[in-house]
């Protein structure tokens, strides 16, 4: 393999593990408070097709960006006041959060498809961005960049810092929280409200970085997969950075395998394999795991009201 | 100021009421936001919630998409009241239309009475087996079915594609995509003479009524909602948990697969890449308007499938794009969800501290 080749497959690999840490990472510092948001597929087709259109209108893939994660945010709102103002069902107002995205993103989209746009730009000069061997570390945007920094800050503020602890207090043990005075429901709000930024993020990285073309459904499911790695985590975002490039990888292998026009493997065969590979990883992981449920935060999934 | 108060007992009116209050707040927010987005809201609102029930040539409309519709998502509430969350309903569905078509490519020039009870047995096993592999994952190993479930759905209309383009692709069908049409042998007969009106319509009327003695009248569903509601008294009562997420999941993948059959059998006649349109998805809905009741859902299912008919209205009276019905759903399930807070909470004027 030639070192070009390498650093090819490397800047694919980047490329498709970049979303899904951006919306894994959200959703588990939801999840760490206690929250499950089965809607990062829907906040994430909100971001995707506001950062488009906002980047269409104004020329600026930087506003789209803000646009995307404006979006991203409000489209958890819904998820918030539902779940956990009026203690709805968390598992069906996730659902109902995914299909309004796909419905939304299809309405507000269907002007722009076909349309393209600016892609977002490398952040270094050409002189490293665009060096045959040195793209690798250089010759990427803002948000892979990003990516990794909110990596080691939500790893530094969940272990590290007093918020950060309140917030895990308020996901493992939700009455005791209340009862030391913790306001539970503001936090959780805040976790989601963080939660939707980084899916609408991720989602945006469709639209304006991967494919600069609004398509229906651009996702793709990849909301989905995001939920699975959080699982695959251990909500940990050390092992969230592995697990979403693994999945990368998954994914890479998948593209160089059509581009190199492999025939022995039908292209649909091939784009199971993300699909049945998030079943296999979430089977070992079950398999692998020695105490009850699998770490995650006690208060996962349960609503709460103080009174 | 007001306050929430918990209510001492689930209120029965507000059971009832709150789907017809959520329904309301869909269509008023429904005129809202389309007006503001520059279409006819009103007639927009019109179009898709009364005039697929005011015009009775829409009836037999109504009654092909709300089969499907009814019939998967009896299965999903009974699994829901359990707490098994199976929402990969969509795949079953799939893999039950793939079974059932299998039976029918192997017998296209075969005639007999007994092709189609075939082709109904192949589409009730094939969303068994769809459904019993995250059924094996969360009883054996915890693996969470939402997950899994879903998963097996993008899994199972991949595997459409790759049939549809492939080894099943009609040979006289000048390489379009898609299966031989079936023969008469092999399609759901109709009820009413001239209309869509198919076998599956009563037969979705008669499974609510089977799932509804199901869970009200025998021990098993007694069983179901207990597992449910109260998992560590299910446990004393000595109820299988794991038994439960079995017969839920099977139950609920042979209802998803039998209505892909349908489909399948029925309105589409063949496979094609069109094939999949969601259904698996908008029971959820159904399920939840229905209040997770048998007889409530063939309520919900004929709303929802009055959105698809009232949709295709609207793209054509107002010109409101397709997406919109599924924002409408979307916008409904919503609201069901926001309304639930009545029956177990009310309003009340804060009490002052003394």
């Amino acid at each position: 393999m030639t070192s070009a080749m390498l650093v090819s497959i490397l800047m694919t690999l980047i490329a498709a593990s970049t979303p899904l840490l951006l919306a894994s990472l959200g959703e588990l510092v939801a999840e760490k408070s206690g929250v499950l948001n089965l809607g990062v597929e829907g906040m994430m087709l909100c971001g995707a097709v506001a950062g488009f259109a906002v980047a269409f209108s104004t020329g600026s893939t930087g506003i789209g960006l803000i646009a995307a994660i404006i979006a991203g945010v409000a489209a958890s709102m819904i998820f918030a006041v539902l779940a956990l103002s009026l203690m709805a069902n968390q598992v069906a107002t996730g659902l109902a959060l995914t299909i309004f995205g796909i419905g939304a993103s299809s309405l507000i989209g269907a002007g722009f498809v076909g349309r393209t746009i600016t892609r977002l730009q490398p952040v270094f000069p050409a002189m490293l961005s665009e060096h045959p061997l040195l793209r690798v570390i250089f010759g990427h945007d803002i948000l892979v960049y990003l990516s990794f920094a909110l990596v080691a800050a939500v790893g530094w503020f969940l272990r590290r810092t007093r918020p950060g602890l309140i917030l895990r207090a308020v996901g493992e043990n939700d009455a005791s929280a209340h009862a030391i005075g913790y306001p539970v429901i503001a936090i959780r709000y805040a976790a989601v409200a963080f939660g939707g930024a980084l899916a609408g993020l991720g989602g945006a990285y469709f639209s304006l970085a991967l494919t600069p073309m609004w398509a229906d459904r651009l996702t793709a499911g990849r909301g989905w997969i995001a939920l699975a790695l959080v699982v695959f985590s251990a909500w940990k975002p050390g092992r969230l950075l592995l697990g979403a490039y693994l999945f990368g990888a998954v994914m890479t292998l998948e593209l160089q395998l059509k581009a190199a026009g492999v025939t022995w493997f039908a292209p649909e065969v091939l784009a199971m394999a993300p699909y049945l590979a998030t079943i296999a990883v979430l089977t070992m992981m079950s398999l692998g795991r020695k105490t009850g449920r699998l770490d995650a935060p006690a208060c996962l999934g349960k609503p709460f009201s103080a009174s | 100021m007001l306050e929430w108060r918990r209510r001492r007992e689930p209120s029965t009116l507000m059971l009832l009421a709150s789907p017809l209050i959520a329904i309301g707040l869909t269509m008023v927010i429904g005129m809202i936001v389309f007006t503001a987005m520059g279409y006819d809201g009103f007639h927009a609102v019109e179009s898709i919630f009364l005039t697929p029930f005011l015009e009775p040539q829409r009836w037999g409309d109504i009654g092909v998409k709300g089969a499907p519709l009814v019939m998967i998502a009896l299965g999903l509430a009974i699994g829901f009241r359990a707490n098994v969350w199976n929402i990969g309903a969509e795949g079953q569905y799939v893999m039950g239309a793939i079974a059932g078509t299998g039976v029918a490519l192997l017998t296209y020039d075969m005639t007999g009475w007994w092709i189609l009870p075939a082709m109904v047995l192949a589409g009730i096993l094939g969303g068994m087996a769809w459904a019993a592999i995250p059924a094996l994952l969360r009883v054996k190993l915890q693996v969470s079915e939402i997950l899994t479930s879903l998963m097996l759905t993008y899994v199972a209309v991949q595997f459409l594609y790759f049939l549809v383009r492939g080894p099943w692709k009609d040979p006289g069908g000048f390489n379009f995509p898609q299966t031989r049409m079936f023969t008469a042998d092999q399609t759901l007969p109709t009820v009413l003479e001239g209309s869509l009106v198919h076998l599956g319509i009563p037969a979705a009327l008669v499974l609510a009524v089977i799932a509804w003695l199901l869970m009200e009248k025998t021990t098993a569903g007694y069983a179901i909602k207990v597992v449910g509601l109260a998992p560590a008294a299910a446990r004393h009562g000595g109820f299988s948990a794991a038994r439960t997420t079995w017969a839920t999941m099977l139950i609920s993948g042979a209802l998803a697969g039998l209505a892909g059959l349908f489909e399948a059998a029925g309105p589409f006649g063949q496979l094609t890449p069109q094939f999949p349109v969601g259904y698996g998805f908008t029971a959820i809905i159904v399920a939840f308007l229905g209040r997770l009741n048998p007889l409530g859902i063939v309520f919900g299912g004929i709303v929802l499938a009055g959105t698809y008919v009232g949709g295709e209205i609207a793209q054509s009276t107002v010109r409101l794009p397709q997406a919109a019905t599924g924002l409408f759903q979307a916008t409904l399930l919503f609201m069901l969800l926001a309304t639930d807070v009545l029956v177990r909470w009310r309003i009340a004027l804060k009490r002052r501290v003394a």
